[in-house]
């Protein structure tokens, strides 16, 4: 049943994406393994970590097209939930340090001695063991999410109240995760990281191997997220998009479907959080800053909404482009570039980089239209 | 969901009485009351504004009256009720400007409208049955859009969009089907057709239709009720109803 809701009805475009994502997830670690620094077949650790973090921006991404594109919740608030997988897995590494911290205490992290704490706090407990960490990245998000959603659907919440009271959300997030006394590290959050799994997270294997995880995890949420919007759930969910009320008519409880897609999507964005981190090396309350849930929709629009393989896609030419423009003199122009880039795209590309391009395909297979409407039957 | 118990308040399907709604002071509805018997078709008359729709709207859990009963099947609230659960009770809806579900097939529209477990895992790991799917060929038959069916609901016109949206309801096999204005913008051939339609329905649902256009009333041969600023004006035969002098003048008066 599982492989069927997962492969059923996969398009050319899914299975060339899952074979890039498959090929670039084996063909990149050993490049920057097995290749000689001199070769120019060698990809460099520090590239290779640059494009992991596309990676997880891509699933964070199409977490997001999930929620927007299919179901029409144009969640202004996605950051906090790939920030709270981040922090999840921070507090994990926070942990592993143990006594190698500059303070030498083998229970608390660095910055709680600094504040003269005597005991760690009770929501740290447990985040020393990997397979409870990995649970939260899921459950904390998700919870989170569900609560949330459970309050915001149920009152019938929309447009764009609920895009403000998710940007708020994350403000609120924001704010609490810069105190001091919350137990996160405050505006330096959390960094100096030692060890995943008993293996040093600077190491070239390492970084080798989250590499590959990021694309397997790619791989799995892209799978998950499509067979969710090919199955009938998928079409319920269509449904609320463009006639929500239409949709409770027929019988169909719009909050739990809703709430379904929102919970799934923040457990993804969760995962992608916790890929990110070990790959930059810290996590800190920047993550929950608007202006990223907002970049992030940016990249989807640009990829093109509605389309999984184009959000992935958008989130990977937009991080690039920031990259390149931010690594040169025009540094300062690029929130400039990204905003004239998203009314260039909401104007002349509504369906972005990816249905553009299908448009601009087919119609050179097919010269002549399909009429969009017949005439009435004539009697 | 609650059954028809024995000893209900009445053996009517549909019972509405004294109902009464209004928007920032203005009555809509005024002291509003009908009943429907199983298996029965009823058409609703009425100039515009007339409170047709928001009776509709009051039925299908859209509205809360302010006031008045309105009961399902002899014991069912549905002033307590949602309007999904409503829907699943049994009370299908064509709304008075189509709606459908544009970025759909036609046939997935009467998949969505299929009755089924409407719960998020049921629908999740949904598999159309062979039976399920015979009855989808069947409805787009009966709606003439057979031929159509890959396409998207939002290429068909006006009036394709309104079979659609009743075979929609065919699908959904509600007990009673409330069908507002199913003739609007329909050309006379089509709206025969429509008539023709409906009346193959009613032999086995209870129906509701709502119409302005008196040919296509007449062609329903049911009996009709006559709803004026909000509350009924006059209740019988076409013949008798439009004989009546308040109807007259309520009619011709606008
Ligand atoms: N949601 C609403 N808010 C305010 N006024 C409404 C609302 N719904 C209906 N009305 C008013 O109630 C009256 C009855 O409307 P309606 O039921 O649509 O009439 P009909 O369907 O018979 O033409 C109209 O005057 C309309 O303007
Ligand atoms: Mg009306």
């Amino acid at each position: 049943m599982i492989t069927r809701f997962l492969l059923s009805n996969m398009d050319r475009r899914g299975l060339v994406f899952l074979a890039l994502i498959a090929a670039i997830g084996l063909l990149v670690p050993l490049a920057n393994l097995l290749m000689p620094a001199g070769s120019p077949l060698h990809v460099s650790t520090a590239t290779m970590s640059l494009w992991g973090k596309y990676l997880c921006y891509a699933l964070l991404a199409i977490s997001l097209d999930l929620v927007w594109g299919y179901c029409g919740i144009l969640s202004l608030g996605h950051g906090a939930f790939f920030a709270l997988g981040g922090y999840a897995m921070g507090m994990y590494l926070m942990r592993q340090i143990g006594s190698r911290g500059v303070y030498g205490n083998p229970v608390l992290p660095d910055f709680m001695v600094f504040l003269n704490w005597q005991e760690l706090p009770w929501y740290w407990y447990g985040f020393s063991s990997f397979p409870f960490a990995m649970l939260m990245v899921l459950l904390v998000p998700g919870l989170l999410a569900f609560v949330f959603g459970w309050f915001a659907f149920r009152s019938r919440v929309t447009g764009v109240y609920l895009s403000i009271i998710t940007q708020a959300l994350t403000y609120a997030l924001l704010l609490a995760f810069f105190r001091n006394d919350m137990g996160f590290g405050g505006n330096n959050g959390l960094t100096d990281f030692k060890d995943l799994l008993g293996f040093n997270v600077q190491a070239q294997g390492t970084r080798a191997a989250l590499f590959a995880m990021t694309c397997v995890m790619l791989i799995s949420g892209f799978l998950i997220a499509r067979g969710i919007v090919s199955s009938k759930l998928g079409k319920v969910v269509i449904a609320i998009r463009d006639a929500e009320s239409r949709t409770r008519f027929l019988g169909y409880r719009v909050d739990r479907f809703k709430l379904f897609v929102f919970t799934v999507s923040a457990c993804m964005a969760g995962v992608a959080g916790a890929l990110y981190v070990p790959q930059v090396g810290i996590i800190n309350p920047s993550e929950f800053a608007p202006a990223n849930s907002i970049e992030t929709v940016i990249w989807v629009a640009v990829g093109g909404r509605g389309s999984l393989v184009g959000a992935a896609l958008g989130a990977v030419v937009v991080n690039w482009a920031k990259t390149m423009f931010t690594s040169g003199f025009m540094a300062p122009y690029w929130l400039f570039a990204l905003g004239a880039l998203f009314v260039f795209v909401t104007l002349f590309m509504p369906k972005g980089i990816l249905g553009t391009a299908q448009g601009w395909w087919e119609s050179r297979k097919r010269p002549a239209p399909v009429p969009a409407a017949e005439p009435a039957p004539a009697e | 969901m609650n059954a028809p118990t024995p000893g209900a308040l009445t053996s009517s399907l549909l019972y509405l009485d004294g109902v009464s709604v209004s928007f920032d002071g203005f009555k809509a509805i005024r002291g509003l009351s009908l009943t429907i018997e199983p298996g029965e078709m009823r058409a609703i008359i009425g100039p515009n504004g007339a409170g047709k729709t928001t009776m509709m709207d009051i039925i299908t859990g859209k509205t809360r009256p302010d006031e008045g009963t309105v009961m399902f099947g002899g014991s069912v609230d549905l002033t307590k009720l949602d309007e999904a659960a409503i829907a699943n009770l049994g009370i299908g809806r064509k709304f008075q400007k189509p709606t459908v579900f544009d970025f759909h097939t036609i046939e997935d529209n009467i998949l969505l409208a299929l009755k089924s477990k409407r719960t998020v895992l049921k629908t999740l790991f949904w598999q159309t049955e062979g039976a399920q799917q015979k009855r989808i060929d069947e409805i787009l038959g009966i709606v003439k859009l057979a031929d159509k069916r890959e396409r998207l609901a939002g290429s068909l016109s006006h009036g394709q969009k309104q079979w659609l949206e009743i075979g929609m309801l065919l699908a959904q096999d509600p007990k009673l089907l409330l069908v507002d204005e199913p003739a609007a913008g329909m050309t006379d051939g089509e709206t025969a057709q429509t008539a023709v339609l409906l009346k193959e329905i009613a032999k086995d649902h209870s129906v509701i239709v709502v119409e302005h256009d008196m040919g296509f009333i007449r062609e329903l041969g049911v009996k009709v009720t006559v709803l004026h600023e909000g509350s009924v004006l006059a209740e019988g035969p076409l013949d008798q109803v439009s004989a009546n002098e308040r109807v007259v003048e309520v009619y011709l008066g606008r």
